[in-house]
Formats: C-alpha cells, structure tokens, sequence
C-alpha cells in the first residue's frame, strides 16, 4: 500500500518546487514561493522516512538535529556575508551528493550495470569538485584566501591534465567498476580539481563562480536521481542546474567575457603594464560638506552602489541619505549593474535590508536612458562597472562590458578609500573628468557626513 | 537503453527546458533569493541520503550516509529559512515591513 502512495507523495514534491520557482518570479509572489518549496521537501522527506527499507531512524534523527543546529544560525548571518554564505551552502550540498554516491558505490559494485556507474560516476564527480571549490570560493570571499587570482606558469595545463586524468579514472571505472582500489584515487583527484579551479579567479568573478557551482550542486543531485532511479531528484536537479547556468550566462555576458574566460582568463591581476603608464593626472576633490550642498540642490540623484558600500557596511547610511532627500524632495534612484557585489542580486537584498523599497532600485538596461537628465550620480563603492573606457577604449581589458553611465550626469560624485585602481587592475577616466567630484574616505563615514550636513541644512 | 533510463532522460530534459522557462522569469532583484532557495530544492539530495543512512548496509554506507542527510538537513533548513528573511525585508516605497 505505502509504496503505491509514496510516488505520488513524490509527484507532488515535484510539482511544489516546480510553483515554488514560479512564484519566486516576482516580488509579491515569492513568500509564497518559499512556503510551498518547504512543504514539498516536507513531502518528499516524510514520503522517503515511510520506505520500508528503512530499518533504523536513530541515525537519521542525530543528523537531521546536527543539520538543523548548523543550519539556523547560517541562515541567521548578516546579508553582507550572503555570498559566503551561499558558497558553504554549496559545498554542503554538493558533499551529501557525492557521499551519497561513494555509498552507493561500495554497496552495489561490482553488480552495476554500466548507465548506473556512469550516472554515479558524474555524480561523484561534480560533487567532489563542487565540493572543494565551493570551500575555496568561501575561503575567498570572507578573505581568509587572497581575493587576488593567484596564477603560476602552466597552471591551465596541469589543471586541464589533472581534469582529464580524473575524467580518465572515472571512465574505466565505468567499464571496469570491479576496481575498487581505483575508486578513491578518482574522488581524491576531483577535490584537488576542484580547488586549482578556483585558484585562479579573482573576488570580482564570484558572481559567475557562484551561479556556476550552484548549477553543479544540482546536476550532481540530478545524477543522483539517475542512480537511484528517483524522477524527484532528478526534476529537482535539473531545476537547479538550469537556475545556476542562466545566472552564470547573465553573469558573464553583464561582463562582456565568455565561461572560459572567466574560468582560465585569472582575470584581476594586477597588470604590470598598466601601472607603468601612470602620468599623473589631477582630480577635483571635494568635502562632505561640499557634496552635500550640491545633493540638496539637485531634483534628480542617481546613486550607483558597489562592493565598496558592501566592505564599508554603509547601507543603512545610504538609507537615511536616501530619506534626507526624499523629504528635501530629492528624486532618488539606485542604480543596480547585474555584477556590481559579490553574487548575483547581492546590492538589492543588501538595500532592502536597509529598508529601501524596492521600486527605486532599477536595472542597468531601465536606469541607463535617465543619467543624461540626472543632477548627480553617487558613486559608493562601485570602480569598474563606471568606467567609460568600457565604451570606447579598445585597449581596455574591460572593453565592450555594459556599464551604467554615469559619466553622463550633470555631476558626477565618487566616493572613494584612495585613488587605488579597482578589480580589473585598471585606472578609472571617470575620475579624471571635469565634472567628477571625488569625496575620499570610508563610505560609510563620508555618506553619515553628507547625512548630518543635509539634515543640519534643513533645520537653518 | 532500458525504458526506465529512456522515460529519466526524458524528465531531465524537460526539467531542464522548465527550468529554463522559469528562471527567465525571475527579476533580477530577486537574483539571490532566487539562488539561496535553489539551493534548498537541491538538498532534495536529502533523499538519497535518508535511505543509505536507514538501510544500514554496511557501516560504511551507515556512516556516509549519516553525514549526507546532516549536510543536506544545514542546507533545508538554512537555505529555506535565509530566503525567507530575505524575501520579508523587501518593501515597496510607502509601505512598512509585514
């Protein structure tokens, strides 16, 4: 009786994630989303607890309390360690998988038909990888590892060979499973794989790194499910592996650079040649004083947030800026460019965290046509998706990326720790235009600056 | 090809092409949301894990599995409750937070 009842419960867990991404599609659907998503992994996980081959929950109840005490306080982190976050959450998924495949294996070999070991092997795989890398891509962003690519000579090479070695290892193990010894070797050769690929990307790149390893996690789940025989872990596989891959596609093309590119370019070294060319070109600087008389004066303030606002944790400062001046009657926008911070969406969940509504954040292609008439841009913390070498400097290495255009506006305020170059390694001309205003120090102290001056201002 | 493996490929392939079609839809702004509850669907690896943890084959298996449903269970529980958060704390303009 159960095991008729249990594909359906199945069926329906399927079906629920498949509306849960259907809801998430827009704002005033997506809590909902979230609640449906949950209650098909409730039916899924209540369905498989009900198998009869299930002999023993004692192990099962430890873990599900282990998991549940780990995972409140990771979703309970501030949303300026979102992407870290994401990363951990990444190398846990992508581990179940690939344990879960490593038992599969040991159980079944050598009587396993050549599909399965495949499906298992590409399992264990992915997992390994992800597993490793996502590790890696953590380490980074809460910069325990340095942020910068790190490249040394054939690096390509040997990663390459290293790939093809394990990818090697893991074909004869489809044809020969019976070779136990191999199978370790093959696992171990994916985890070392999987931190040479992320060696060589820099901070600036996590956005695609990000969707990239989400979109593995899932495919290695998928795989799973082909194992298993499981269509719901096969829907829900795919389901992720196609999410991952279109934010990695959008990610790469908001840069103008392609997968491969990004993945073996070691992009954000710092480019010897480029610092020899320096001559030394004057920028007008201004107090926060100063920024704050020509804010009050404007009817239209673009502001443009980057990682900067992010490191500086300035977004709530931002937020009283944006409240001054909306009741000084100030038209306020912000400016959102596909890969400004560190994971794709990571400015909006950090301005709605402060409390900024959310119509007034606009996208790069809705928000780009509005500059010419815009008073001031406000520049916090964003470098390279600003520089108009992007339009039309083919020597640039950022050549041909979509940027905001905030060169465009009436001024242009930038507020900024130094002159240093930003992720690309390369000069902003931004900052040398008429027209820009740099206000150096820490964001968040310049923008609680400009606040006090604004709110000051008004009461005279 | 078995038709049991013909009739998975096909629900890859759809699933895929679904997941597609859905995605697309997805506002930018909702971009990390969208990926942190992805990710919870995807520790429907907890599946897989429940069972090589309950048969209890072999301790190897036991113990693998064990570990599987723990790392699938941080990221239910985290990733499910973390969208959520996010989600409450996007507003429209004149309104207040529920």
């Amino acid at each position: 009786m159960i095991d008729q009842v249990i594909p359906l419960v199945y069926l329906a867990a399927a079906a629920s994630f498949v509306l849960a991404l259907k809801w998430l599609s827009a704002v005033n659907t997506a809590r909902r989303g979230v609640i449906v998503g949950v209650a098909g992994m409730a039916l899924a996980v209540c369905g498989t607890l009900l198998k009869p081959e299930i002999v023993s929950y004692r192990w099962i109840g430890a873990a599900f309390v282990v998991g549940t005490i780990i995972g409140v306080p990771m979703a309970l982190m501030p949303m300026t360690a979102v992407p870290q976050r994401t990363a951990l959450s990444h190398a846990f998924g992508a581990l179940a998988a690939a344990l879960v495949g490593t038992a599969e294996y040991y159980l079944r070999t050598p009587d396993i038909d050549r599909f399965t070991m495949g499906a298992l092997t590409l399992e264990v795989l992915l997992g390994f990888l992800t597993f490793t890398a996502s590790l890696m891509a953590f380490g980074k962003l809460q910069e325990i590892l340095p942020t910068r690519p790190i490249t040394y000579r054939n690096q390509n090479v040997m990663n390459l060979s290293l790939f093809g070695l394990a990818a090697g290892a893991g074909a004869y193990l489809v044809v020969r499973p019976e070779n136990t010894w191999l199978f370790p070797a093959f696992g171990a050769m994916a985890l070392v794989f999987g931190v040479l690929l992320i060696i060589p990307i820099g901070g600036a790149d996590m956005p695609t790194v990000i969707s990239l390893l989400n979109s593995y996690a899932g495919l290695s789940a998928a795989a799973m499910g082909f194992v298993l025989n499981n269509k719901l872990l096969i829907i829900a596989g795919a389901l992720d592996g196609s999410s991952g891959f279109i934010l990695s596609v959008i990610m790469c093309r908001a840069m103008n650079r392609s997968f491969t590119n990004v993945l073996f370019g070691a992009f954000g070294q710092v480019q010897a040649g480029a610092v020899a060319v320096e001559e030394r070109r004057t920028v007008r600087s201004a107090t926060p004083e100063e920024a704050a008389g020509i804010l009050e004066a404007a009817s239209l303030v673009i502001v443009v947030p980057g990682y900067g606002m992010a490191v500086a944790q300035a977004q709530h400062k931002v937020r009283e800026l944006y409240d001054v001046m909306a009741k000084a009657g100030v038209e306020v926008k912000f400016a959102i460019h596909p890969v400004a911070g560190r994971m794709p969406g990571h400015m909006n969940v950090l301005l709605a965290e402060a409390d900024i509504p959310y119509d007034k954040l606009a996208e790069m292609e809705e928000v780009n046509s509005e500059f010419p008439r815009a008073d001031v841009a406000l520049v916090i913390g964003a470098n390279d998706v600003t520089n108009p070498a992007a339009r039309h400097d083919r020597k640039s290495p950022i050549y041909g990326m979509p940027i905001l255009d905030v060169d465009k506006a009436r001024t242009v305020m930038v507020i900024k720790r130094s002159m240093n170059p930003g992720f690309a390694g390369i000069d902003n001309e931004l900052y040398y235009m008429d027209r820009t205003l740099m206000v150096f120090g820490d964001a968040k102290a310049v923008v609680g600056g400009i606040v006090k001056e604004l709110a000051g201002g008004a009461g005279r | 090809m078995t038709p049991d493996l013909e009739l998975s490929l096909y629900v890859f392939v759809l699933a895929t092409f679904l997941g597609f079609e859905l995605i697309r839809r997805v506002s930018p702004l909702l971009h990390t949301p969208l990926m942190s509850l992805t990710n919870a669907i995807s520790a429907i690896a907890v599946v897989g894990s429940i069972l090589v943890a309950g048969e209890q084959k072999t301790d190897l298996s036991t113990v693998l599995g064990t570990l599987a449903v723990a790392c699938s269970m941080i990221n239910i529980v985290g990733g499910y409750l973390i969208t959520y958060r996010m989600l409450r704390m996007f507003r429209k303009s004149g309104k207040d937070k529920t």
